[in-house]
């Protein structure tokens, strides 16, 4: 027995030194450090162009953002197979030619900041203040909004703060002014021209961590008079919430009024941004950058585009997951609804934070369940019983996020994250649990689901597990290695010593 | 709170991750299980080969035949429907009794129940979509005649069938337990439904000592009838009947659960492939000193030209 096993034990060996030695490789060789420690923060985004080339000469002008306020510029790039790139300084714009392209054309621009405390100063200058046409009844409109918050306003800068509070109350004139103007931060701009104040679109992206295909936010900056002085200043407002300055996590792409991206020679183009955060040692980022395509020993997920890192940085997180099930489940011997499905509820959980994704989660089961029992009473077929459940689980999703939306709560709407197919399952199970077993095992397993969920998403948001995870990928081996090793484990589960207690005591 | 492990190791306690991967994932190929996850094929099977089981009266394998339902079943006596996948006894439905009523006729369940034809048909068809069979595949309802208990366990059982649990290994039957249902599980026979399980001696067919949700118990519950004034009649019958269903389905890791019938004697009501462990907690002892000692057996002796009277013979020897 012990020596038909020998092979299988030299596996497990084998994966696990493997794993270690290809971690201590990459610490030494690249200083990538064990802890996340204090390390700077550095945000990397990548901007993915995307069009349809005409068969001619074509020319791509992106907007690039700039060293700003607790922002600084560390490196960019690009990737463009077949352009010619070339950064244009003075005009913030980075431009590819090429002299004849046709069909699909990707190309990337992608660029590392830096979170610190310096300020910039903003050197982009005032646009001119556009004249200003409605057509009536729209003019009627503007002029009778413009005279209300100008008697509520003392200057530039107090009348468009109570202009964006005016265009949140959302009355009778602004809402006729949204029907010829839909975008609240266009009009916002338009009714500030026509009480000369100059004002401009600007445009800020999001940061939040493994984010793909993300668009960018639109705000209005508004330039004043400094008091005794020629000079313009200017502040930024987000028409949404109405508030001053740029909001939280929030990178400037644009500082003046100029189109993102202008493409000439090509249709259909699209520009999608993906975000994703980082805590290295700044040195040890660069030296593994310089190192990568030298060294196949350095197998890293940096070699990758950003998007792709971004879905790893998911990815990876998985298996860390997958541990945390076969230990309650070997060693513990919880009992669960469905072996991987704490995991996919974990993975829910760390996009929509803990609490939001544990009350919409309780949310979704508890009603679904309450339909659910109504469909056991028609006798439906399984399939068309699952596809209900499905339907009304989108329902019930739906109707939450339009809810908390109305009620202005904003964390509602991540509960759209959630795994539907995985949860009408889940609502499947644990209806047909009820109706044979009772609500005690449906207690049970919903428990230890939760229970499994919860340890999943507190191993995979720690933040030292992240760390590891992503920049050594020797960790993956030596948590295969673990769980063979746990699948080849015979001992008593913890459970089972409850169980079995009685048998001990005689 | 815990008991020892290395206590309950020195009783040979088999755990459920040992079961799985000593026993269950060695000596159970998985191409057998299909003999033993569906019913109808176990009652083919061992029907062919002679082994007693319940009669079967007829099978519904299509929607479109519940509307005729009632030419499927018997007009007079008892039957019994259940899914040919189901597991853990879901969806298992007891009729008693039918009575003519006019036109129509009057199913009484075991609890005293009165339904008609209408829930029968429902129920077939939620059997037929695949409501209580293993990953909801859609499944085939089998209508079986109802078994008669034998009367020497009326006293023993609440409202259900009592049914022997014999754990066969390698062919031979190392342990057993009766499981008797009470109000607590709803006349199931399942242990952690809150039935009883009876762990009973190998070698004399008598009741050694009960427990109820883990606990030991000295009567029935509901009964109140003393558990140790139990005794299988007909035992080494009922063992045979066990170790020959090795010989039929090859799994070498069997659970065979028998029911005494008053007129045709033990008849095997299903098999498992993955048999449970709370038959250690009834009989209140270890199933690994057994299954290690088969296990030695096996490989010294030239088991396999052991017929399976031979082998009861051996565990009625041994475990004396």
């Amino acid at each position: 027995m012990s020596n038909s096993r020998w092979p299988f034990y030299s596996l497990i060996a084998v994966l696990f030194f493997g794993g270690i030695f290809l971690s201590v490789y990459r610490h030494i060789e690249y200083q990538v450090p064990w802890m996340p420690g204090e390390r700077l923060i550095t945000w990397s985004v990548e901007a993915r162009i995307e069009l349809q080339a005409d068969n001619e000469a074509t020319t791509v002008r992106l907007l690039r953002p700039l060293n700003q306020n607790n922002y600084s510029l560390l490196d960019e790039s690009t990737a463009s197979p077949g352009f010619g790139v070339a950064y244009l300084d003075e005009k913030n714009i980075i431009e590819w030619t090429k002299r004849e392209a046709s069909g699909p054309q990707s190309l990337f621009y992608r660029a590392t900041f830096l979170v610190n405390n310096e300020q910039e100063s903003d050197q982009s200058k005032a646009p001119d203040v556009l004249s200003v046409v409605w057509s009536e009844p729209y003019q009627t409109a503007a002029n009778q909004v413009v005279d209300q918050v100008n008697q509520r306003s003392a200057g530039s800068v107090s009348f468009a703060q109570q202009l964006f509070l005016a265009l949140k109350e959302n009355d009778e004139n602004i809402s006729l002014l949204k029907k010829d103007v839909p975008d609240e931060a266009e009009l916002a701009v338009k009714l500030l021209n026509q009480n000369n104040i100059s004002a401009s679109l600007i445009y800020a992206l999001k940061l939040e961590d493994g984010r793909r295909r993300q668009s960018l936010t639109t705000l209005v900056k508004v330039w004043f008079d400094e008091a005794g002085t020629d000079n313009k200043q200017s502040i930024i407002f987000d028409p949404i919430t109405g508030q001053r300055n740029i909001p939280e996590n929030h990178l400037l792409w644009s500082q003046a009024s100029k189109p993102i991206l202008e493409v000439v020679g090509g249709f259909d183009s699209i520009v999608t941004f993906s975000i994703i955060r980082q805590r290295e040692s700044i040195g040890a980022a660069i030296k593994a950058q310089q190192n990568l395509e030298q060294n196949l020993i350095n197998f890293s997920i940096h070699t990758l585009p950003l998007e792709e890192q971004a879905l790893f940085k998911t990815i990876l997180l998985l298996p860390v997951g997958a541990l945390v099930v076969c230990l309650l489940r070997i060693l513990v011997g919880l009992r669960t609804s469905g072996t991987f499905m704490p995991v996919l509820i974990a993975l829910a959980f760390i996009q929509t934070s803990l609490m939001t994704g544990l009350v919409g989660f309780l949310l979704i089961v508890f009603f679904g369940l309450l339909l659910r029992s109504y469909l056991s009473r028609l006798n439906l077929l399984l399939v068309a019983r699952i596809s209900a459940v499905i339907i009304t689980v989108i329902a019930i999703i739906a109707i939450f996020s339009v809810m908390s939306f109305k009620i202005g709560l904003v964390e509602g709407l991540k509960i759209t994250f959630f795994p539907m197919i995985i949860l009408a399952w889940t609502i499947e199970r644990m209806s047909i649990l009820w109706e044979e077993e009772g609500p005690k095992e449906v207690f049970v397993q919903g428990g230890g689901s939760l229970l499994t969920a919860l340890l999943a998403y507190l191993a995979m948001t720690n933040d030292w597990v992240r760390h590891l995870t992503f920049n050594f990928l020797g960790i993956q081996l030596i948590l295969l290695a673990f769980i063979l090793a746990l699948g080849n484990y015979t001992g008593y589960r913890l459970f089972e010593l409850i169980r079995f207690k009685s048998m001990v005591e005689k | 709170m815990f008991a020892n492990p290395f206590s309950l190791h020195k009783l040979g306690i088999l755990g459920m991750n040992e079961r799985n991967s000593r026993y269950v994932s060695r000596y159970n190929p998985r191409h057998l299980y299909p003999l033993v996850d569906d019913k109808l094929q176990t009652k083919q099977l061992l029907e062919s080969s002679g082994i007693n089981v319940p009669e079967l009266i007829s099978t519904i394998k299509e929607q479109s035949t519940i509307q005729k339902l009632i030419d499927f079943l018997p007009a007079s006596s008892g039957f019994v429907i259940k899914p040919a996948k189901g597991s853990g006894g879901k969806g298992i439905l007891v009729i008693q009794q039918v009575e003519a009523n006019g036109r129509d006729f009057n199913y009484i369940k075991a609890n005293g129940a009165v339904v008609d034809i209408e829930y029968l048909k429902r129920h077939c068809s939620n059997i037929l979509a695949g409501l209580y069979s293993l990953g909801g595949k859609s499944d085939i309802a089998i209508v079986e005649r109802i078994i008669e208990f034998d009367d020497a366990f009326s006293d023993f059982s609440y409202e259900g069938v009592p049914d022997i649990r014999v754990i066969v290994f390698k062919g031979y039957p190392i342990m057993a337990m009766m499981r008797l249902s009470t109000q607590a599980s709803d006349g199931k026979a399942n242990l952690h439904q809150g039935a009883v399980g009876v762990g009973i001696d190998i070698v004399s067919g008598k009741a050694l000592h009960a427990v109820q949700f883990g606990k030991p118990v000295k009567e029935h519950p509901d009964t109140h009838r003393l558990l140790e004034e139990l005794q299988v009649p007909d035992w080494n019958n009922l063992l045979l009947l066990a170790a020959q269903c090795y010989d039929e389905t090859q799994l070498g890791f069997l659970g065979a659960d028998i029911v005494l019938d008053v007129q045709h004697g033990p008849l095997v009501l299903e098999l498992n492939a993955r048999p449970g462990l709370a038959i250690q907690i009834a009989n209140g002892c270890g199933l690994k000193p057994r299954l290690r000692l088969i296990e030695n057996k096996v490989n010294t002796f030239r088991h396999k030209s052991l017929s399976a009277e031979q082998r009861v013979e051996f565990c009625l020897n041994e475990f004396d």
